[in-house]
């Protein structure tokens, strides 16, 4: 097949945008400076399509799509922003907030934490969803790592660069639910674990102040998720 | 929207931030205030709320029979309710015995049994304003910088209904 085959051609927000056939509607969007907001999406990692913040719309589809898993198609015709989906995205983002105990004053992510960037950059200003307060427990086992289930928004970030990137897969998901419940080993406490290197790439990814380095706040708690692109590209390399 | 000339805050299950806060805006203040007056507030003594105030303030969560019935009667007397600030957007601090309920705190704070004559009693969940009465304008922050509180009021005194969406976030 000649690699002009493999190009597709379509339009984002009434923009004509070409995409390699492999690329997803996020990748193609954030090509051509199109900002689609997501959480669970990390670059370096694998997609889940886990946090619906992606959202768009495609002409012809009955639903709105995930935009990181949904692959570019000839002709497409996608619009990222409309009154439907900025609904669709405040709902999304009230449910993360009223599903766990998000008290962004005393959180040590406060300042640095992608759930209240989003909750700014969507304007969502209160939760009209009655709040649950759970009742969860906070690991502090690990001598130097924290893991705080009350501010996770199961992302799986943590899960997912702790099997594709350090190759440890401490990191997994027990549960259904809004009980699911991001666990090491098999829920061991963390501390505990045999299998954590300790690496501490899962803090990095972190996009709340659900994993968190001990002993550090204000500025100090800001993550550095920005390492990925290269590990996988130094990766590839490899045999 | 009519006129703005009277103004009020209220102070319920909250730690006084917000007011500090507003304090906070110096000779914003004196800018502003002759443009309104301040009919009823923790800041000055007037025990009464007025039968009519064009705009409320109000910091703090609803957590006691006290903040509930406080909470109706500036919202039956209020034109323009606004919540100021974290614990009145989302429960914030105040409502973190959530999870426990007032049983346990109580426990915690008084080794004696809790005083019960002469206090209101806790509610058994606290709760952000808007899920007690209807509020016209969310204002986040714990608390809100004292800029934002500055534009609150600038424009509610333009006779416009400000928007704090993507201008002020939580925490």
């Amino acid at each position: 097949m000649s690699p002009e085959a493999n190009i597709r051609t379509l339009t984002i927000d009434e923009v004509d945008v070409s995409a390699r056939a492999d690329q997803t509607i996020l990748e193609a969007a954030r090509e051509h400076n199109i900002a689609i907001p997501t959480l669970c999406h990390l670059e370096g990692l694998s997609e889940v399509g886990a946090c619906r913040l992606c959202l768009v719309e495609v002409k012809g589809a009955r639903r709105l799509l995930p935009a990181c898993v949904t692959r570019v198609e000839e002709g497409m015709e996608v619009t990222t922003h409309s009154p439907k989906i900025d609904r669709y995205r405040t709902m999304v983002l009230e449910l993360f907030f009223a599903e766990r105990n998000h008290v962004c004053s005393v959180c040590v992510a406060n300042g640095n934490c992608e759930l209240q960037s989003l909750a700014l950059r969507l304007g969502m200003t209160h939760v009209e969803i009655p709040y649950q307060y759970p009742q969860l427990p906070v690991d502090a086992s690990h001598p130097r790592f924290t893991v705080d289930h009350n501010r996770c928004v199961l992302c799986t970030r943590c899960v997912r660069v702790c099997g594709e990137i350090e190759g440890a897969n401490t990191w997994g998901v027990m549960g259904r639910g809004a009980q699911s419940l991001v666990i090491t080993d098999l829920k061991e406490p963390w501390g505990q674990s045999e299998t954590c290197t300790s690496c501490g790439k899962c803090v990095q990814v972190c996009p709340t102040g659900a994993l968190f380095e001990k002993n550090r706040a204000g500025m100090r708690t800001q993550k550095h998720p920005e390492f990925l692109p290269y590990l996988r590209i130094m990766r590839e390399g490899e045999p | 929207m009519s006129e703005i000339k009277t103004l009020a805050t209220a102070w319920l299950d909250g730690c006084s931030g917000c007011h500090m806060s507003l304090l906070d805006l110096d000779e914003r203040l004196i800018e502003l205030s002759s443009q309104f007056t301040l009919v009823h507030s923790p800041l000055v003594d007037r025990k009464t709320f007025p039968e009519h105030v064009d705009v409320t303030l109000v910091e703090g969560a609803v957590a006691s029979e006290d903040d509930l019935k406080k909470i109706r009667k500036i919202r039956e007397h209020t034109g323009v309710l606004v919540s100021l600030g974290d614990c009145a957007l989302t429960g914030n601090v105040s409502a973190m015995r959530n999870r426990c309920g007032p049983g346990p705190v109580l426990l915690r704070v008084y080794p004696e049994p809790a005083p019960s004559e002469g206090v209101p009693a806790l509610l058994d969940r606290v709760r952000p304003v808007h899920e007690v009465v209807p509020v016209d304008v969310f204002v986040p922050g714990c608390p809100p910088s004292a800029e934002t509180i500055y534009q609150v009021l600038v424009e509610l005194l333009a006779g416009r209904i400000p928007t704090l969406e993507g201008v002020a976030h939580f925490g």
